[in-house]
């Protein structure tokens, strides 16, 4: 199992040394290729304008996006929950997603910089002490389409959601140290496709 | 209050956190919307609204000052990207205004004049991060010591030469390696002579690493210059005058943020640099006399 960590802008160390610490040795991925070679995604934190843009000038968005749609364990991290909604709500001017998610998510939700927090938070599926989860900026789930669970919720917000392949935070266990919920995404969403042999 | 709604803000873990979002990315000066608008279009993970550019300042002379608030809210209704701001050095008062406003990271910055020659803004006392710009390790540990939750390497702004920002960046990396090749009993004495408090020197020594992000600034005029400066161990840029005083903005700011994902790829780099047209025409940081060349602002 090769986990990528789209490597385009944002906080990649921080992904990989969390995956890192689950055991997995992730890379960060760029290219179209090293894109290709790997079994399952992280999109990191990040600005999801910058990526998008990215993607699309090196011409990575659309593998992106059918690699999602075929079946590839993704797990997108604030910008990245953004980036695999299938909506966006006060988006940039025309962005675009890769999609995959049956969610609608309403970027810089909780506003700006200023009203950036952290909070413990109950993430259902993993064991033990509540959650420390760092908000940034952070999108919020603003409507969920049949057959997305919500794992965790602020506010009456959904702030973290799965979709059979799919997982989605609005904050960043990559900054906290906590692996609990990368663990849950190798144990929970890549173990379980590779199994079935996608 | 309810457990779910004990929300904190303005951690030092949600203020540095901030600037790790922007990693691998270009934040760009901007003077008006439409600039703005160009920059985010560019793919600019944030920008910077200032009334005059660096090159202006330098060229037009004076005292330069926090910009217009009711421009800088100008800018953050006209993009999605995060929006910065400076504050003079030492400048409580502008930086609990920039705060109002709600900007998203404030600068403390030699770029303007300073307003204090002794103390910089404690900045513990901000919700919002600040990122202060250094010309070495034991000015960018007394920053962070002082609560700035980013670091940018100054270089010299307005001048297009991009050669301070390389002394800078090796400069800070050097004393970081220096740090961490040193034994325990001797960091007491590095401490001293880097004016930095002791747990700052030895939690550098220990990770190899400054605790917040380290971004470039100062000089930055092409692809080239960006891609060398995350090449020396830059988490990101800062490109002020080296957009809008160049030739075709909007292609050049492309091809920087490109540049500063593919630093690595000689290939892409060559891509990028072709067909840019002018770049900014600048100023040879020798020819400044130094008392008007602004890293040297700051303590």
């Amino acid at each position: 199992m090769k986990i990528g960590v789209l490597a385009l802008q944002g906080d990649v160390a921080e992904h990989i040394a969390s995956l890192g610490d689950c055991g997995v040795s992730a890379s960060g991925v760029r290219s179209r290729q090293e894109i290709e070679s790997v079994d399952a995604l992280v999109i990191p934190g990040g600005e999801s304008t910058t990526i998008a843009k990215l993607a699309k000038a090196f011409g990575v968005f659309d593998l992106i996006k059918s690699r999602i749609a075929s079946g590839m364990p993704t797990y997108g991290s604030c910008a990245g929950m953004i980036l695999i909604a299938d909506q966006i709500l006060d988006g940039g001017v025309d962005q675009e997603s890769f999609g995959g998610l049956g969610a609608q998510v309403r970027r810089n939700a909780f506003g700006r910089q200023v009203d950036s927090f952290e909070t413990d938070l109950t993430f259902a599926g993993i064991g033990g002490a509540p959650f420390r989860a760092v908000f940034i900026r952070a999108p919020w789930v603003e409507s969920v389409g049949a057959g997305v669970e919500v794992l965790a919720s602020f506010n009456g917000h959904p702030v973290a959601i799965r979709q059979g392949h799919l997982l989605a935070t609005s904050f960043h266990p990559e900054l906290t140290g906590d692996n609990r919920i990368h663990r849950f995404f190798v144990d929970q969403l890549c173990k379980e496709s590779s199994k079935a042999g996608i | 209050m309810t457990k779910e709604s004990s929300a904190q803000t303005g951690t030092s873990r949600v203020k540095r956190g901030m600037a790790e979002m922007l990693k691998g990315g270009v934040i760009m000066d901007v003077v008006n919307v439409e600039q703005a608008r160009i920059a985010e279009d560019a793919g600019a993970v944030a920008v910077m609204a200032l009334e005059r550019v660096p090159a202006d300042i330098r060229a037009q002379g004076g005292v330069a000052r926090m910009s217009d608030p009711g421009m800088i809210t100008e800018i953050q209704k006209s993009v999605s990207i995060p929006v910065m701001a400076k504050a003079r050095i030492g400048h409580f008062v502008e930086a609990q205004i920039l705060q109002s406003l709600g900007v998203d990271y404030i600068d403390e910055s030699e770029v303007l004049t300073p307003a204090d020659f002794t103390h910089h803004i404690d900045k513990w006392n901000f919700t919002i991060p600040f990122v202060c710009g250094a010309t070495n390790l034991g000015e960018a540990l007394r920053r962070i010591n002082e609560g700035a939750a980013m670091i940018r390497s100054k270089g010299e702004a307005g001048t297009g030469d991009v050669s301070n920002a390389t002394t800078h960046m090796r400069a800070i990396s050097d004393e970081i390696r220096r740090l961490s090749s040193m034994r325990e009993d001797e960091l007491y004495v590095a401490a001293k002579e880097l004016q930095a408090p002791y747990d700052l020197v030895k939690e550098v020594a220990t990770t190899g690493k400054l605790p917040v992000v380290l971004f470039t600034a100062g000089g930055i005029a092409t692809p080239a210059d960006a891609a060398m400066m995350m090449q020396l161990g830059a988490d990101g840029v800062f490109v002020g005058s080296g957009i809008f005083k160049s030739g075709d903005p909007a292609r050049r700011a492309a091809a920087i943020v490109k540049s500063v994902t593919f630093f690595d790829d000689a290939k892409v780099l060559a891509e990028q640099s072709k067909g840019l047209g002018e770049a900014m025409v600048g100023i040879n940081v020798a020819d400044i006399p130094a008392p008007h060349r602004l890293a040297e602002r700051g303590w």
